[in-house]
């Protein structure tokens, strides 16, 4: 194993190539990447309004600018300007810091996907990128619980509670499926996993691995038929009752990007990532974003398709599908990976 | 059917002869029986047992406010009169029960112990009329707020706001008012701990609720997530639609029932028509009648699409509910070209419907049926064959055939527990003897059976509506006893002195039905509705009781809901299908 903190080094290279100091270049990708992720996330909304209206015979917004393309503007605005009220109930300073930990983590963790082969395509090519992520998304969690526990009120409570339950279940299979891809490519770097994939999609390789996986997100991400922390009928809004204004749209856009940032993780680990066929005309340093960006495009409609879909799960069940199937399973699917990859060798890639 | 006059009998002498001043025939019931207040609970018993003729389900339990009744045998001098309306639903057969009480403090003993759903009926009686039940269980009122003064059906309570001393609520009142007061107490009826003596989470789901349809509160003592005890408190959709009948004529009040289940539409307003057309003893031309059944099945139809996307919508499916609408959104169409209303339609009349079907009204509804099979199974596919929604409603909220009959549990919730019983079969109204349709029934007695049930009802109201289309007869759609039956027609008004003098009096004045009382019971796309009409000479009925089939749903709630999941109660309440205003009416 090298440095673990590879970032330095891939900055390095990043800045080898362009001719800048490895700050400036990383603070260059870091706003790149936020610019974008922003921008994304709006219009992710918009289209998840649009596609659901869609899908379910109604027009959508549509009067904000032409096909309702400043819509999202409009909602940015009418969050911003929203009273900002913090209960006086609330255990206040755990209350302001729960959506800021949400925004922090789903965002942080976009440093070690990459959006092309290219050293300065990733912020921080991490050999521990995996490691990096699957913590990011735990930490996450504290995010639900503190504004269920702080927010003081019994609506936010079940929420926050049912969410840890959630989470905490759903994150033990969504490693164990990504740790089975991460021993079939031979290296815990997404880079190194896009990589491996060069001849075959781990999709093919890992079918059972990619379904347990692509469940455990959808439950990770808190939405339907997964939303049970958030369960509108029961429990109001659960842990974001109390919130209002930027604070609440904060918990929206966190779920907006980590809804993007598991789709991307999706198709690194699954679908080939950055990788995908020539385009003519296009300069090559962009088709891997585009074939990234594409590539999440199409889990994001998974998402908002199944969301239109199906109805919620029950608490209990929830709990059942996640520790009774989906954990013995990705343990399953994680020995018989192992068991292959020592037996057949020449399947997996060796470790650069 | 053409009417002509020299069949019919003569205007004036037709309708009195029912019921004469003082007489005890009441119609619409099959046999009716006084007892004295100290043998009710005794006949009560024997009636609900008797092994030849058991009247296993109490249907309706009300009462009359006698102080300012003009019409009365001599002699009689009792203050309400409590009467216990009940049923069989194998035979179909009414008996009403009716005791006289001479004033309220007197009470009368609570015979909830042996009819369970007699708790929330006697309740209202106290409520309403101040008539205290000895051993009720929880004697305290239940649609008016705790701190009301006054028993708003007495006829001595005021009818307008204007009428009442300002309303002065103080902060003892608003303490009660929120309910915590009485959770804090000793004497709260809501457990703060269990049996183990754990302390339970007391959550308070409602009356502004995302989940509760309308104003429904439901106080849930939880222990984690699971349900110990359920509270339905209801009451905040309470608008007195009872006391407004007695200000409003006969004919002024039919727009008030649209508003009672405000999803039923014209079926509101059929059990009221019927009760007051058999208390005028006039007969409905043929065509009328089928148009009644046409429109009553059409909003069966665009009451149960409701409920199914409603249904889909508290089990977290948030699609089904468009695709519902868009179908009721066609019904609305066809029922706005005929009625001009939508959801309020005040289309019938006494004697019959407000005005005729418009030309070309087969046309739309032959569209909508063509695709309604398709749209039917869209629907099955949708949600009721997924497998969620199936682990969260199967085995979830069950009850037997036998405890629904227990409850008073009418309508589709009835069929879901294996009981094969619709009151369109048993006792038919308005001619549907002459329809060919199944009663379709399940066995599970869960939520799911219940959204089976009416999924598959909705399928035979469509054949109902197919087969009006076919057989619509000819003729008028309005009866020409104009003595209660107005607008007469123009020409009549011209030609005949006895026609014009009626109109003038009808609308001038209002209609004076015939003294008597009469029972109509429909099956309504909740469960059996009925309406209790006592006409004493005026022009306003002295009395309505409306008996609605979400009352005695929403009693079933706790039985139904008790040990279960947060969730599952949202699923139960989905597949219950009430609505507040006519739980509250």
């Amino acid at each position: 194993m090298n440095n673990i903190f590879a970032v330095t080094a891939a900055s390095g290279a990043a800045s080898a190539a362009l001719p800048l100091p490895p700050l400036v270049v990383s603070l260059l990708q870091i706003v790149v990447l936020l610019g974008m992720l922003f921008t994304i996330a709006a219009y992710t909304v918009l289209i998840e309004r649009r596609v659901i209206a869609w899908l379910q015979h109604r027009v959508g917004p549509n009067r904000a600018g032409p096909f309702g393309l400043l819509q999202p503007l409009a909602d940015v605005l009418k969050l911003l300007t929203k009273e900002e009220s913090t209960p006086p109930f609330t255990d206040r300073w755990l209350f302001i810091a729960a959506p800021a930990i949400i925004m922090v983590t789903s965002m942080l963790s976009f440093a070690v996907i990459p959006f092309g082969p290219e050293p300065f395509m990733v912020i921080a090519n991490m050999n521990v990128g995996v490691l990096f992520f699957l913590a990011l998304s735990s930490l996450g969690v504290y995010s639900i619980v503190l504004a269920g526990w702080s927010s003081n009120s019994k609506y936010a409570a079940l929420g926050g509670l049912r969410a840890t339950a959630q989470m905490i279940s759903y994150e033990l299979s969504m490693s164990l499926a990504l740790l089975a891809v991460a021993l079939q490519a031979g290296t815990l770097s997404f880079n190194g996993i896009v990589e491996a994939q060069r001849d075959l999609w781990f999709v093919i390789l890992q079918p059972l691995g990619f379904i347990i996986f692509l469940v455990s997100v959808v439950a990770e991400s808190r939405r339907a038929p997964f939303d049970l922390p958030e369960a509108e009928n029961e429990i109001v809004a659960g842990f974001h009752t109390e919130y209002s204004s930027m604070k609440f749209a904060m918990f929206f856009l966190g779920e907006y990007v980590s809804v993007m940032l598991l789709s991307c993780v999706v198709a690194t680990a699954y679908f080939g990532g950055y990788l995908g066929p020539n385009i003519p005309f296009v300069p090559s340093v962009l088709e891997g974003p585009i074939y990234l960006l594409g590539k999440m495009a199409l889990l994001v409609f998974f998402f908002i398709w199944i969301r239109a879909t199906y109805p919620r799960l029950r608490y209990d069940h929830l709990m059942e599908l996640g520790w009774k199937y989906l954990v013995p399973l990705a343990v399953l699917n994680l020995v018989v990976t192992a068991v292959i990859t020592l037996a057949l060798p020449h399947l997996t890639v060796a470790p650069r | 059917m053409k009417f002509s006059r020299t069949v019919e009998t003569p205007v004036w002498e037709s309708g009195t002869t029912n019921v004469l001043k003082g007489e005890r025939g009441i119609l619409g019931v099959e046999e009716v029986r006084w007892v004295d207040a100290d043998r009710v609970t005794e006949t009560i018993c024997q009636l609900k047992t008797d092994p030849k003729r058991p009247f296993p389900m109490l249907f309706d339990l009300t009462a009359i406010d006698e102080s300012e009744r003009r019409h009365r045998p001599e002699g009689e001098t009792h203050r309400f009169t409590v009467q216990y309306h009940l049923f069989s639903p194998q035979r179909g057969e009414s008996l009403l029960v009716k005791v006289a009480v001479p004033d309220g403090a007197t009470g009368i003993e609570s015979i909830s112990n042996i009819y369970k759903n007699a708790n929330y009926y006697e309740r209202e009686v106290f409520d309403m009329f101040g008539v205290s039940f000895h051993g009720h269980p929880n004697m305290r009122r239940i649609l008016m707020p705790d701190w009301w003064t006054g028993h708003p059906l007495r006829k001595d309570h005021p009818n307008r706001a204007t009428e009442m001393p300002p309303l002065v609520i103080t902060e003892e009142d608003l303490k009660e008012f929120d309910g915590w007061e009485q959770l804090s107490s000793g004497d709260s009826y809501i457990r703060t701990r269990n049996e183990a003596g754990e302390e339970l989470l007391i959550l308070n789901l409602g009356p502004n609720h995302p989940g509760t349809h309308g104003v429904l509160r439901v106080v849930l003592t939880l222990n984690g997530e699971y349900m110990e005890d359920v509270y339905p408190v209801i009451g905040y959709h309470h608008r007195g639609a009872e006391k407004m009948a007695e200000r409003q004529t006969w004919h002024t009040y039919i727009p008030y029932t649209d508003r009672v289940d405000y999803l039923a539409g014209t079926y509101n307003e059929l059990p009221y028509v019927l009760a007051c057309e058999q208390l005028a003893g006039i007969r409905v031309p043929e065509r009328a009648t089928v148009m009644r059944v046409l429109l009553g099945e059409i909003y069966r139809i665009c009451n149960h699409l409701v409920w199914f996307g409603t249904f889909g919508h508290d089990v977290g499916a948030m699609t089904p509910v468009f695709y519902s609408f868009r179908e009721r959104e066609n019904l609305f169409k066809i029922i706005e070209m005929i009625t001009g209303g939508r959801m309020h339609p005040n289309f019938l009349r006494i004697g019959g419907c407000s005005m005729d079907l418009p030309p070309g009204w087969q046309e739309p509804i032959r569209l909508f049926l063509k695709d309604f099979d398709k749209n039917l199974l869209e629907y099955e596919q949708l949600l009721l064959g997924n497998p969620i929604l199936k682990s969260r409603t199967v085995g979830v909220g069950v009850m037997s055939g036998d405890e629904c009959v227990e409850w008073g549990v009418t309508g589709p919730n009835l069929r879901a527990s294996g009981v094969q019983f619709d009151l369109r079969k048993v006792k038919p109204y308005c001619g549907y003897e002459g329809f060919e349709f199944e009663i379709p029934y399940e066995t599970g007695g869960d939520c799911y059976s219940r959204a089976v049930v009416r999924h598959r009802e909705m399928k035979q109201s469509a054949r109902i509506i197919e087969q009006c289309l076919r057989l619509m007869p000819e003729g008028e759609v309005m009866s020409r006893d104009n003595r209660y039956a107005f607008p007469p027609r123009k020409a009549e008004t011209m030609m005949d002195i006895e026609a014009l003098i009626n109109h003038f009096l009808a609308v001038g004045w209002g209609l004076d039905l015939p003294v008597g009382e009469s029972v109509a019971m429909v099956e309504q796309p909740k469960g059996i509705a009925g309406y209790y009409a006592v006409s004493d000479g005026r022009t306003s009925p002295y009395r309505l009781r409306i008996r609605t089939p979400s009352f005695a749903a929403i009693q079933t709630l706790p039985a139904l809901c008790r040990g279960h999941l947060l969730s599952d109660l949202l699923a139960v309440i989905g597949a219950m299908d009430y609505v507040l205003a006519d739980i509250d009416r």
